[in-house]
């Protein structure tokens, strides 16, 4: 690697200042993207600031009536490892548990992998399902972003010079809705998402109230697929209405093919994998309701 | 200017003291600088896990942490497993099971392995194998380090 210096601010009026004095420097949550990155010669930077010290982006707070705050740099085993997080949210409890192998989740953070805007990601699908959002912090003063808005291409972001990422924010689940995640990959772990889908449902009456769909690896971001949700709202729970949700699913991807699979098994998989996550999901908030 | 850092934290339970660059690894300064070589290089990616160490109270892979991020904390290496000459039970146990054949990745899986086994004394081998999906091992084909972890395990219940 290049020569950087390293700051580790203990506020975050402190590391904005920083990022303020260096265009040139970068944000070190966990380091399981940046450090990989860097030593590849891509991200070069002339200042690495760790933000693991600051408050604000290692707070994880749930309450029942205002939701999930996740601060950008909190390490995946603090979600998992959190009982109360995980009983209100069992598919970030999955997402947090599927990220890397033990060692990359202690480290590893949902900002992170939202800053990193790899296609792949596996945590945004289900952040944008969950209707999530994101606090950005600049030296001009906070500004919100829903997270289907955040990433612009592969590894581009919407933060502009000078801003970062401070937390999300994740609704509280209301009663009978439910979410999950899940992924394809020719191993059991440790491996990049072939394709993937997130979503989320409110079920009422025997029938969809809303329902949330996003999609990982086969688009140049992670791909909300805001007509497949749409398209639940007011149907009734049952296999029909699932499959049809995931043939919308299926024709919005825009895949490529690489050696990870072809355009087309990854346009199968995306119905394949939107039908089996809403069985999930639904089963989740039929548990809770 | 460029400038070394200096860097204080405690490694194996002893106050140690280290000047590296802001961008080498903990890997590096643990090996080069401080001189503990147990702790290897497989990928340097992230991805072997044969540079497992604990950092305060979880497992990660030094080549991806930075040494100057170990300031003020607490490491512990392969180094720092053994009693003086008394071999953990896990190193004992890959030795009995023959888990290890050229042995780049056997600290990593001993530090990760005992990491479980510290937390959960019961692992099961499905729980063993999950834990254990960030090391990797091109020689044994893993059941028998499956095996070494899992006799511990049972050894824990009994
Ligand atoms: C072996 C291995 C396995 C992996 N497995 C998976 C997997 O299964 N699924 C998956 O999705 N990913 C996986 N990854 C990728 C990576 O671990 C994740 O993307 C992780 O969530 C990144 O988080 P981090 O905290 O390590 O980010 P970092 O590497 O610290 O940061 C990532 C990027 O975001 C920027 N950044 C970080 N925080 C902020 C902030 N608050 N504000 C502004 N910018 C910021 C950094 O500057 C950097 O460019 C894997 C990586 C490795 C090495
Ligand atoms: S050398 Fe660190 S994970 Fe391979
Ligand atoms: S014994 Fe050679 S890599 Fe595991």
């Amino acid at each position: 690697m290049k020569w950087f210096d390293y700051a580790a601010p203990k506020t975050l009026s402190e590391a904005l200042a920083l990022l303020a004095a260096h265009p040139g420097a970068r944000m070190l949550a966990g380091g399981t993207d940046l450090l990989v990155q860097m030593r590849a010669g891509r991200k070069p930077a002339d200042l690495i600031i760790d933000i693991k010290n600051i408050a604000e982006l290692n707070e994880l707070r749930y309450e029942r009536a205002s939701g999930l705050t996740l601060g950008a740099a909190v390490a995946c085993y603090r979600i998992y490892g959190d009982a109360a997080v995980s009983r209100a949210y069992p598919s970030l409890h999955q997402v947090a548990s599927l990220i890397g192998g033990t060692q990359i989740q202690g480290r590893a953070s949902i900002g992170g992998n939202l800053c990193n805007a790899a296609p792949s990601a596996d945590s945004i699908p289900l952040l944008i399902a969950l209707g999530a959002t994101c606090r950005i912090a600049g030296a001009g003063g906070e500004r919100v972003a829903r997270v289907e808005e955040f990433c612009t291409a592969p590894g581009k972001n919407i933060l502009a010079a000078g801003e970062l990422l401070v937390s999300m924010h994740v609704p509280a689940p209301r009663p009978g809705s439910g979410a999950s995640y899940l992924r394809f990959i020719p191993r059991n772990e440790m491996d990049i998402a072939v394709a993937g889908a997130g979503v989320a449902v409110e079920l009422e009456n025997g029938k969809f109230r809303s329902a949330r769909i996003a999609l990982s690896s086969v688009a140049p971001t992670p791909l909300f697929v805001r007509e497949a949700g749409d398209w639940l709202t007011g149907k009734p729970v049952n296999g029909e209405s699932i499959a049809g949700a995931a043939e919308i699913a299926k024709a919005a991807a825009k895949p490529i093919t690489d050696m990870r699979g072809t355009k087309e098994y990854r346009r199968h998989l995306c119905s394949v994998l939107t039908r089996r996550a809403l069985e999930t999901a639904v089963r989740r908030a039929q548990e809770v309701q | 200017m460029q400038r070394k850092v200096h860097v204080r934290t405690t490694i194996n339970n002893q106050a140690v003291e280290f000047l590296c660059e802001p961008r080498q690894s903990l890997l590096e300064c643990l090996r080069d600088i401080v001189g503990l070589t147990g702790t290897k290089e497989g990928c340097n990616d992230g991805n072997c896990g044969s540079c497992t160490v604990v950092l305060d109270d979880r497992i990660v892979t030094s080549c991806l942490v930075l040494g100057v991020e170990a300031e003020g904390r607490k490491i512990t290496t392969i180094e720092g497993i053994a009693a003086g000459n008394q071999l953990h039970r896990l190193q004992q146990a890959f030795l009995t099971n023959a888990a290890l054949q050229c042995g780049i990745c056997t600290p990593g899986f001993i530090v990760a392995a005992k990491a479980l086994l510290d937390s959960e004394p019961n692992p099961d081998e499905e729980r063993i194998r999950l834990w254990l999906a960030g090391n990797l091992c091109r020689c044994t084909g893993y059941d028998k380090i499956v095996r070494a972890v899992s006799e511990c395990a049972r050894e824990a219940k009994a």
